[in-house]
C-alpha cells in the first residue's frame, strides 16, 4: 500500500513544482525540511500533504539556514532529504551547501528561480540564480545543477538528482524557474519498477573500531558513507580533515582534501552531464538555452529551419558540472554561437571562456519568458 | 625526588578520542569539566552508547563533538541545533545532543533555540556559557554581562545580556537547569535526567574563560572564577525562574542563581502521520 502511495503510477495533470513533489516521493524522499517562498511553496505544501502519507517526514523549519541544516542532519542519519526554495533562500542556504560539500552528504536542494537580486520579481521567472548555484558558498568546489524545462523533467530530474547525490555523495540542485514551477502539463509517472534507484556506496562491518570513513579506495574518488547510530563512532567536521575524519590543520592535507573533493565531480563529470540535441549535425548557427527558455529556443530554431538556416539547438539539461568537452567540440563546428538566457548573461560567459569565442546574447533580466521571436531574430542576424 | 608517576588508562578512554588529545583549550577553561560530566552521563546512561550522537556548532565548546568517541558532528556555526533535529527525526532510537557554546547557540543560532524549544523537538542541548567569545579572543557577546570588557567592547559592554533559563522557560522547553563548573555532580545528575525527557532540554553550565573573559574583568584565574561561583551560587526552588534575578553578573556581589528552573510535560514534537485508508 505504502509504495503504492509513493509512486503514483500513471498519466497525470499537475504543475511543475508538484511534479517535483512526486519525483521526491517517487525517488524515496523521506525528510523534506523547507520555508515557504514564492514560487517553490507549491513544493511545500505537496509534499506536507503527502509525506505524511507515506511514513515520511515534513517540517517546515524556522528560516533557510534552519531548513538546510535539517536536511544535512537528516541525511546523514541515511534518510533521502531535499529542502525547496527561491533565491532569497538559497542565498541563505549557501554556508551549509558548502557544509554538505565539506561533509560528502548527499542532498537536494530545489530552487524555483524568480527576478532577482533581492526580493525582485516574487511571482515571475528568472533564470538569474545558475552562477550562485555554482559559486555561491566560499571555497573551492564543484556542484551539480540540473535545469528542468518542463513539469515532466522536475519529476525525472529530481529523481536523477536523488540518485547523483547519492552516488558521489554530493549536494545536487535543481535550477527549476516560476514557468516551469506553475505550469500545468501532463506528467507520465512510470510503474515503480522503472524508476532507478541507485542508493549510497556503504561500508562493510566495522573491522576493529578503527574505521576511517573519509579513506578513498574506488578510482571514483567517493567514499563509502556512514550513517550515524550505525557503531562506526565517526567524526564528521566542516574542518579540513584527513581520512579518519579527524581535523587536521595543515596546507598538504587541506590541499589534498579539496582537491579530491573537486575532482570527485570532475572526474565523473561524463556520468553527471545531461544535454539534448536539435538538429545539430549540420548547424552552422549553434542556439544555446535551457530550462522555460530552451522551450522557445526550440521552437525559434524549428521555424528558422523551415526558412532554410542552418540552425541547431543544444539544451543543457545540466547546468553543472559544465560540459567543456562537447562546447569545445561544437565550436570547432558552426560560425555562430547565440545564448538565450533569463539574465543578464551568466551561463554565456562560461561558453565564452571554454570556447573561446564570442557568444552572441538573447538576455532578459527576467520577469517574463524569452519569446521565440526574440531568438529567432538574433538566428535570422546571425545568418544574413 | 619522587618519580612522575603516568596512568595508562583513564576511566573515560573508552568514550574519549584519546588519539586527538592534547585538545586546544587553555588553562583554567571549564569546558572539559562539562565534556567530563557529559562523557560519565553517556556511560551511565541505559543508552548504548553507539545511540548517542554529539553535534556542536564553531567554538571552544564546539570542539567537543571531535573529542567525543561516539558518532559526532562539527557543523557550521549556529546551526547544530536544526541539524540535530533534522538527525533525531530521522532516524528517532538516536539520543541526540548538541553541545556547543553561549555564542553559538545564543547570538548566530538563536532563532534555531527558541524554535526548538517552541517545538520542544527531542533533542539535549548543553550550553557552556563562559560569557564571551573564546575562539577569537574575547569578544562580548549577548550573555556578556552589562558592563564587562570584552575586545570588542574596550569601555565595557552597553548592552544587556539574555537570561537564559528565563529565555528557555517561556519558550517552551521541558527541561531548563543551569549549572556551574563547580557543580560536577549535579551537572552530570542534569544531564543523564536530560537523556530520560521526552522533548526539548536545556542545561546551560557557567563555566570560567581565565584567557577570553577573566582578564579583562580581573579575574585572575580559572579557580578565582570557580571560587566566586561557590560563593555566590544560590540554589533555586525547581521552577523558579524570577526574571531579572537571574542576571548574571560577576564584578559585584550578586547571587548567582543555579538548579532546576522547568521540568514539565509538554508533549515532545512528533511529525505527524496519516493513516491512508
Amino acid at each position: 500500500m505504502m509504495d503504492d502511495l509513493r509512486v503514483l503510477t500513471g498519466k497525470h495533470f499537475m504543475n511543475g513544482d508538484e511534479a517535483c513533489a512526486e519525483g521526491a516521493l517517487a525517488a524515496g524522499c523521506t525528510f523534506f525540511g523547507g520555508y515557504p517562498i514564492t514560487p517553490s511553496t507549491e513544493i511545500a505544501e505537496h509534499l506536507a500533504r503527502r509525506l505524511p502519507e507515506v511514513d515520511s517526514v515534513f517540517i517546515q523549519m524556522e528560516d533557510e539556514l534552519g531548513s538546510m541544516a535539517a536536511i544535512l542532519g537528516a541525511s546523514a542519519a541515511g534518510a533521502r532529504s531535499m529542502t525547496a526554495t527561491s533565491g532569497p533562500g538559497l542565498s541563505l542556504m549557501m554556508e551549509n551547501l558548502g557544509l554538505a560539500v565539506m561533509l560528502e552528504i548527499p542532498c537536494v536542494v530545489v530552487d524555483v528561480q524568480r527576478g532577482s537580486p533581492s526580493t525582485g520579481l516574487p511571482t515571475m521567472p528568472g533564470q538569474s540564480d545558475v552562477m550562485q548555484a555554482r559559486w555561491g558558498s566560499h571555497g573551492d568546489y564543484e556542484i551539480v545543477a540540473y535545469s528542468p524545462w518542463s513539469a515532466q523533467e522536475m519529476f525525472d530530474l529530481t529523481i536523477l538528482a536523488f540518485n547523483i547525490a547519492d552516488r558521489y555523495r554530493t549536494p545536487v540542485l535543481i535550477l527549476g524557474d516560476e514557468v516551469v514551477g506553475h505550469m500545468i502539463e501532463r506528467v507520465v509517472i512510470p510503474p515503480k519498477e522503472q524508476i532507478d534507484h541507485w542508493g549510497r556506496k556503504r561500508p562493510k562491518e566495522p573491522d576493529n573500531g578503527r574505521y576511517e570513513p573519509f579513506k578513498v579506495e574506488d578510482a571514483d574518488l567517493v567514499p563509502p558513507m556512514v550513517h550515524a547510530g550505525e557503531g562506526y563512532r565517526v567524526h564528521f567536521t566542516g574542518l579540513t580533515h584527513d581520512e579518519r575524519g579527524y581535523p587536521d590543520m595543515s596546507a598538504k592535507t587541506h590541499h589534498q582534501l579539496v582537491t579530491r573533493l573537486v575532482n570527485k565531480i570532475r572526474n565523473n563529470a561524463d556520468q553527471i552531464i545531461r544535454t539534448e540535441g536539435y538538429y545539430l549535425d549540420d548547424a552552422q548557427i549553434l542556439v544555446v538555452a535551457y530550462g522555460c527558455t530552451a522551450r522557445s529556443a526550440q521552437r525559434a530554431v524549428r521555424e528558422a529551419r523551415q526558412k532554410g538556416i542552418q540552425v541547431g539547438l543544444l539544451r543543457l539539461i545540466s547546468l553543472w558540472p559544465f560540459p567543456e568537452a562537447l562546447f569545445q567540440e561544437l565550436a570547432e563546428k558552426v560560425d555562430t554561437i547565440i545564448v538565450a538566457e533569463m539574465n543578464l548573461g551568466q551561463m554565456s560567459r562560461e561558453i565564452q571562456r571554454v570556447t573561446g569565442r564570442p557568444v552572441r546574447g538573447v538576455f532578459h533580466a527576467g520577469g517574463e519568458m524569452i519569446p521565440p521571436e526574440s531568438i529567432l531574430e538574433a538566428i535570422r542576424e546571425a545568418a544574413a | 625526588m619522587t618519580a612522575v608517576k603516568v596512568a595508562d588508562e583513564h576511566p573515560l578512554d573508552a568514550i574519549i578520542r584519546a588519539d586527538r588529545m592534547p585538545h586546544i583549550w587553555c588553562p583554567g577553561c571549564g569546558i572539559g569539566i562539562v565534556m567530563r560530566c557529559y562523557a560519565q552521563a553517556i556511560l551511565d546512561s541505559q543508552v548504548p552508547v553507539d545511540q548517542h550522537v554529539v553535534i556542536s556548532g564553531i567554538g571552544c565548546s564546539g570542539r567537543v563533538a571531535g573529542y567525543m568517541n561516539i558518532d559526532s558532528y562539527h557543523t557550521t556555526h549556529g546551526r547544530a541545533i536544526p541539524f540535530a533535529l533534522g538527525m533525531k527525526l530521522a532516524k528517532p532510537e538516536l539520543m541526540t545532543t548538541v553541545f556547543s557554546g553561549d555564542g553559538d547557540l545564543v547570538a548566530i543560532g538563536g532563532n534555531h533555540l527558541i524554535h526548538a524549544a517552541r517545538r520542544n523537538v527531542d533533542i539535549n542541548v548543553i550550553c557552556v556559557n563562559n560569557f564571551n567569545y573564546g575562539m577569537t579572543g574575547g569578544q562580548v557577546g549577548p550573555t556578556t554581562p552589562q558592563g564587562a570588557r570584552g575586545t570588542t567592547a574596550p569601555y565595557g559592554n552597553p548592552e544587556l545580556p539574555f537570561n537564559l533559563p528565563y529565555l528557555l522557560s517561556a519558550s517552551g522547553a521541558n527541561f531548563v537547569a543551569r549549572w556551574t563548573t563547580i557543580h560536577v555532580r549535579q551537572i552530570r545528575e542534569d544531564i543523564l535526567y536530560a537523556f530520560t525527557r521526552p522533548g526539548f532540554t536545556f542545561i546551560e553550565v557557567l563555566a570560567p574563560c581565565p584567557v577570553g573573559f577573566g582578564k579583562l574583568n580581573n579575574i585572575e584565574d580559572g579557580l578565582e572564577e570557580m571560587e566566586l561561583y561557590r560563593q555566590r551560587c544560590v540554589r533555586v526552588r525547581d521552577g523558579d525562574v524570577r526574571g531579572d534575578d537571574l542576571n548574571i553578573d560577576l564584578r559585584e556581589d550578586k547571587p548567582i542563581y543555579v538548579g532546576r528552573f522547568a521540568d514539565r510535560d509538554r508533549p515532545p514534537y512528533e511529525p505527524v502521520k496519516v493513516e491512508v485508508k
